[in-house]
């Protein structure tokens, strides 16, 4: 069987739909995973050990195990304890968690490289410590982590393919479906590895642009 | 927590443990391979080495792992190219992260500084000889973590090859998560062999680290 790539216009919904949804659920994921991934490192820099340890743990598992297994987990596990999710809310939730807890110690690790003097010179012009934080550690913080978490995005990105292993209409398994009706595997992952490579490209742009705007902070 | 159901259960999953272990093991060799020649050949001199190289990197960096793995697995057959799940899965793993260790290689290469080179060439070496002698082993201590970094992700990422029916251990937990209805369960008896494999790996690659760091 010869390749024939002319058939694949024949199936540009799949690919528009598909395209959509790998957007939506991985800007989604983006969004939640660098709220959640905040949050972590905030819990992680916590003072009290009793806050600190359970986050510890928790990234420590999601870190050393597989996200398609955390996929399952949420998925099958919400489902156990009685939450009915849609695969697609099951999607968002597995990759924020995931990347969350990468995000955190990308964060935890720019807080902390954040010379102590800055907030020491900062308390002592009068400076309270939260507009210390908001004022003088986040904007270099956040010009130190922007490199590292974007590439974390463009890896969310494609990971998200991950999600159609449980059900939700993406890229990966809208070619699926086009294939299971054309039978031309080849050419159809060819075209849905071609659309992710295009939007990880604008990606890799949009992560250029925000070092650059970042990097006046440092 | 159903302990009777895992004290059952977990049998099968360290059989599948070693399945994912030989296709981790299997697909990094492969990448290393792999990843040594792109590496050296993204900073060949000659264009016709160089441009596919960097081709080959910028296509398995830029398109999700699981889409290669179906394309070489499902769309072989069309070109010619028939493998069992086993096979793929090995392949796939090890040209994806091959990508990514030849960026770990090619970074640890141009870390060593310029100067060694000029030192090298001023002695009379040649490019080849520099590089073998003088750069090479300079850079192999600086490629030691990131490569291990690119290792471990592999392994976690062999969970993929469960979408192939090959029976290792995500396939096994999604296969008893089916049949049992105890995704907590489950979830718990997979991730502590891949915490296992993964921690075991991790500590040898530190001792391969301080190794290479002393001398």
């Amino acid at each position: 069987m010869g390749l024939d790539f002319s058939i694949l216009p024949e199936y540009s919904d799949y690919f528009l739909t598909g395209t959509l949804w790998t957007l939506a659920l991985t800007a989604l994921s983006m969004f939640f995973s660098i709220s959640g991934g905040i949050l972590f490192a905030v819990l992680q820099l916590n003072r009290h050990a009793i806050i600190r340890w359970p986050t510890s743990f928790i990234a420590w598992l999601f870190m050393g195990t597989p996200l398609l297994l955390q996929l399952f987990l949420v998925y099958f596990g919400l489902v156990q304890i009685g939450i009915d999710l849609n695969a697609f809310v099951a999607g968002v939730i597995a990759l924020s968690l995931h990347f969350a807890v990468y995000n955190s110690d990308i964060i935890r690790s720019a807080i902390v490289a954040v010379d102590s003097g800055q907030v020491e010179a900062a308390r002592s012009l009068g400076l309270s410590n939260f507009q210390a934080l908001r004022k003088i550690i986040v904007p270099q913080a956040v010009a130190n982590v922007t490199p590292a978490l974007g590439n974390m995005m463009i890896a969310l990105l494609k990971e998200s393919a991950l999600v159609s292993v449980i059900g939700v209409m993406e890229l990966t398994l809208s070619a699926q479906r086009a294939i299971s009706d054309s039978f031309r595997p080849f050419e159809f992952y060819i075209a849905a590895a071609a659309i992710y490579y295009i939007i990880n490209l604008g990606l890799e742009q949009a992560v250029h642009f925000a070092e650059r705007r970042t990097a006046r902070y440092r | 927590m159903d302990i009777q159901l895992i004290a059952k259960v977990w049998p099968f999953f360290a059989e599948a443990a070693v399945v994912t272990v030989e296709i981790s093991v299997l697909a990094i060799l492969l990448g290393l391979s792999i990843g040594f020649a792109a590496g050296l050949g993204s900073l060949s001199h000659n264009k016709l080495i160089r441009l596919p190289v960097r081709f080959y990197v910028s296509f398995f960096r830029g398109t999700p792992a699981l889409i290669q793995l179906f394309l070489l697995y499902f769309g072989g057959p069309q070109v010619g190219i028939q493998l069992d799940p086993f096979e793929a899965g090995v392949i796939g793993l090890g040209v994806n992260i091959g990508a990514y260790m030849s960026e770990s290689i090619r970074g640890a290469i141009i870390s060593v500084d310029k100067g060694q080179t000029e030192a090298g060439r001023c002695l009379g070496l040649g490019h080849a000889q520099v590089m073998r002698k003088i750069i090479i082993p300079q850079a192999a201590r600086l490629m030691v973590r990131p490569l291990g970094v690119n290792a471990i992700a592999l392994i976690k990422g062999s969970a993929i090859v469960s979408t192939i029916s090959l029976v290792e251990l995500s396939y096994t937990a999604h296969r008893f998560i089916s049949s049992t209805y105890k995704p907590f369960e489950m979830f718990i008896l997979a991730s502590v062999f891949y915490l296992l494999i993964v921690t075991v790996f991790s500590y040898g690659v530190r001792k391969v680290d301080q190794r290479v760091a002393m001398d």
